[in-house]
């Protein structure tokens, strides 16, 4: 076990070393910040949830890579997604604060209202989707490209499945993998299909079964719906929700699990592969640094393998195919050079076709759900470049039933 | 020389006490209150209670922009703690003011999203207050007409209800949610404001304190100067009495359930219309049964319940700004509010009854 452990920890330090090796090409160093500069942060709960926790140490990391001062950062948890967001950030606004951050989907339009009212003060919203819209000057969104890192966490679920085709544990038609996602949401939707495409690209007969829970954090209904997914016949599960619902049913039923925020290998020792996450370090560093030298925060910031935004956690060699940590290495390098994309037109058919060269989604966000964007072209979709938040939906078709791409089956979509 | 000795201490039921008395027991308790939460805080963190005391202050003091918040907190909970007395005045458990806010907040929520831009302003202004008023109203006398002809459980039944109208909000929030997929619906109207009560001045929250202001004071007389207010006293002192003199008490409870849920109804048409300007399941956030304590911890005094409700409202805002100034997790400053207000409803007791020690025998 320690031997596996020792193998582990060496693949992963040689995996960040190269991607820490390719951050230091890219980014010219931040400027520094002066002593009296102030940055806010919102958090929708505390230190117990994972997604929050995720900005909370990123928050400190930014601020550490800044050599800022305690006193110059103020955290805020447990800050509901109504008229509290906006009371807080003004009041950051009022103790001095250059800079304010949120982090959860529902801040968006207080961010918004604040930002209308102090144009001195940068507000920056990660998740939301109306920025690049809004026409503010002082207000900013910021996402990453993690369908990358889910494409690749499902290169080693791929490498995973064959494995156990290889093995006689299934065979290929067998080749069934489960996805607990929260809502029918284009976030979770990008998520899942992005993985499904990293599974497929290694794995081609695999198929995919999704159920949604209709929260962000629900341990039990995670829990359950791993659960339903596993006796449903799927041999590998993997999640769009927070909780440690899905990790620690795959554990108890003996069925690998491709996890997401972090690693949850000291819940699931014997059936973790890996994790896909996203690092907002950078972007906060980034974001204060301007801020603070009065340079400007980009309007719609999208974070990718190369700033140091989307991460991989913790290879598990103990269960992960061999050659998982070689091959992510080659796909990783695909991608960057740009001879691989994630949304590749050729890989995926919707209603049995592929999706065509100007074939629009709906970027702007507005009441109405209509497509105003084009977002194929050069034979792949272009996700978060026209909006930083992912917006690889669901297809409709004429009656208005939402559909995944061939291949995936939604169990419910109630949520 | 061996005499029988009484017990140390025994406990006797005060006759009466002055009001000088009862609020000189209430002040030593808050003293009391302050000394533990200083040891606690001393004791687990290592921190500086008196610095602690200051940030609890500073939440709520420190800018102009926090009082105001203080004001707008103080007058949600006072509303729905006002709607809670008249019921829990005559012993009918009502402890479903949350789902009856709720049920406040879908109504005036639908009418902007569904009427906004499609009728004058001020015709829907008057649309939104008529659905969210009746909204709660009848939400709240469904269980007080079930008790009345079926003599039902109040308490589980309006329990219930909470659930039942969170779950209504939550079915609307998908069908009305942006972008979709999302479960969030946003601010309603945000460049159009339709539906968004007026503002008064430059004052955003001056509104709901106003509200709360003139509630508190009818309550106030309906309570202690009215025929309906009688009732409900001889009521809650004893259904039979009630029935011989000729209260009919069926007729009664949903007379008063209709009040109390036209009143939490107001609170949820102040929070959408007013402020928040959304649609959330945890809006009324735990309000409607905070608000129960407010109002018991208040003896349903409409007047108490000003200070109640800013002791709750202020202890909460307080609880926050310690999470965030010295690090701690927020459920150290929930520890904090819960010991002060465990020696407030302590020292009750010491107001009803007084402890006699044995003198010494000569």
């Amino acid at each position: 076990m320690k031997k596996f452990i020792a193998l582990a920890m060496s693949a992963l330090m040689a995996f960040s070393f190269s991607a820490a090796a390719m951050a230091d090409e890219t980014e010219a160093p931040l400027a520094p910040v002066p002593e009296d500069f102030k940055a806010g942060f919102i958090f929708l709960h505390d230190e117990n949830s994972t997604y929050d926790l995720n900005f909370i140490n990123a928050a400190k990391e930014a601020a550490e890579i800044l050599g800022m001062s305690e006193d110059q950062i103020i955290l805020k948890t447990n800050v509901p997604e109504g008229q509290e967001c906006y009371e807080e950030a003004m009041d950051m606004a009022d103790q001095g604060c250059g800079i304010v951050f949120a982090d959860s989907f529902g801040h968006e339009d207080y961010m918004i209202q604040a930002a209308q009212e102090v144009p001195e003060v940068q507000f920056c919203h990660a998740t939301g989707t109306k920025a690049h819209t809004e026409g503010l000057a002082n207000y900013h969104n910021a996402f990453a490209s993690i369908y990358e890192g889910r494409f690749l966490a499902g290169v080693a679920a791929g490498m995973k499945l064959n494995e156990m085709i290889a093995n006689g544990d299934i065979t290929e038609e067998e080749a069934k993998v489960g996805y607990v996602g929260a809502f029918t949401y284009a976030e979770v939707i990008s998520g899942f299909t992005s993985f499904f495409l990293g599974v497929r690209h290694e794995c081609p007969s695999a198929t995919m079964e999704v159920t949604f829970t209709g929260s962000w954090y629900d341990e039990t209904a995670e829990k359950e719906g791993a659960n339903t997914l596993i006796k449903d016949g799927c041999v590998l599960i993997s999640q769009h929700a927070d909780s440690m619902g899905a990790p620690t049913a795959c554990e108890a039923a003996g069925v690998p699990d491709v996890s997401y925020n972090g690693s949850t290998i000291d819940a699931a020792p014997n059936t973790y592969i890996i994790s896909s996450k996203i690092n907002w370090a950078p972007y906060f560093a980034t974001a204060i640094s301007s801020a603070a030298n009065g340079e400007e925060i980009p309007t719609d910031f999208t974070g990718t393998i190369a700033t140091g935004s989307v991460e991989l956690t913790d290879l598990n060699e103990a269960v992960a195919a061999e050659g998982t940590a070689e091959e992510i290495e080659k796909v990783t390098a695909q991608l960057e050079d740009g001879s691989l994309h994630v949304f590749d037109t050729s890989a995926f058919t919707v209603f049995g076709e592929p999706l065509p060269d100007g074939f629009e989604a709906d970027v702007d966000t507005d009441p109405d759900y209509a497509p105003d964007t084009a977002v194929v072209s050069d034979g792949y979709y272009h996700e978060s470049e026209y909006r930083s938040a992912p917006y690889f939906g669901l297809f409709y078709d004429e009656e208005g039933n939402g559909s995944p791409i061939d291949g995936i089956t939604l169990l419910d979509t109630a949520f | 020389m061996n005499k029988k000795r009484g017990p140390l201490a025994h406990i006797v039921k005060r006759s009466a006490i002055s009001w000088q008395a009862a609020w000189a027991i209430r002040a030593l308790a808050i003293v009391a209150a302050i000394a533990a939460c200083a040891l606690v805080t001393f004791l687990l963190t290592g921190d500086d209670p008196l610095s602690v005391f200051r940030t609890i202050w500073e939440g709520s003091f420190a800018s102009e922009r926090r009082l105001w918040v203080l004001l707008q907190n103080i007058s949600i909970l006072l509303i729905i703690s006002l709607a809670m007395a008249p019921a829990f005045r005559m012993r009918f458990w009502n402890i479903g003011g949350e789902g009856q806010v709720m049920m406040g907040v879908l109504a005036t929520a639908s009418c902007m999203i569904m009427l906004g831009g499609k009728i004058p302003n001020a015709l829907l202004i008057v649309i939104e207050i008529v659905a969210a008023v009746a909204a709660g109203a009848i939400w709240a006398a469904i269980p007080a007409f079930f008790k009345s002809k079926w003599n039902t459980n109040e308490t589980l039944f309006t329990l219930m209800m909470n659930y039942v109208a969170t779950q209504l909000v939550a079915y609307f929030i998908i069908i009305w949610e942006s972008p979709r997929g999302s479960g969030k619906i946003g601010i309603i109207n945000q460049s159009t404001q339709f539906g968004w009560l007026p503002q008064i001045g430059e004052y955003k929250y001056l509104l709901t304190v106003l509200v709360a202001a003139i509630l508190t004071v009818l309550l106030y007389i309906y309570m202690n100067k009215s025929k309906h207010g009688y009732e409900l006293a001889v009521v809650g002192e004893s259904e039979r009495t009630a029935r011989y003199i000729g209260i009919k008490v069926g007729r009664v409870f949903v007379r008063t359930m209709l009040l109390s849920g036209a009143i939490c109804g107001i609170a949820g048409l102040l929070m959408v219309g007013s402020t928040d300007h959304t649609m959330t399941t945890t809006l009324a956030g735990g309000r409607g049964f905070t608000a129960v304590m407010v109002a018991w911890m208040a003896k349903f005094n409409p007047v108490g319940m000003i200070f109640t409700s800013f002791l709750l409202a202020f202890l909460s805002k307080g609880a926050g700004e310690v999470a965030t100034q010295f690090g701690l997790n927020q459920s150290f400053s929930d520890i904090l509010s819960s010991i002060i207000i465990f020696f407030l409803i302590g020292c009750e007791f010491f107001i009803q009854y007084k402890i006699m020690f044995r003198k010494e025998a000569k």
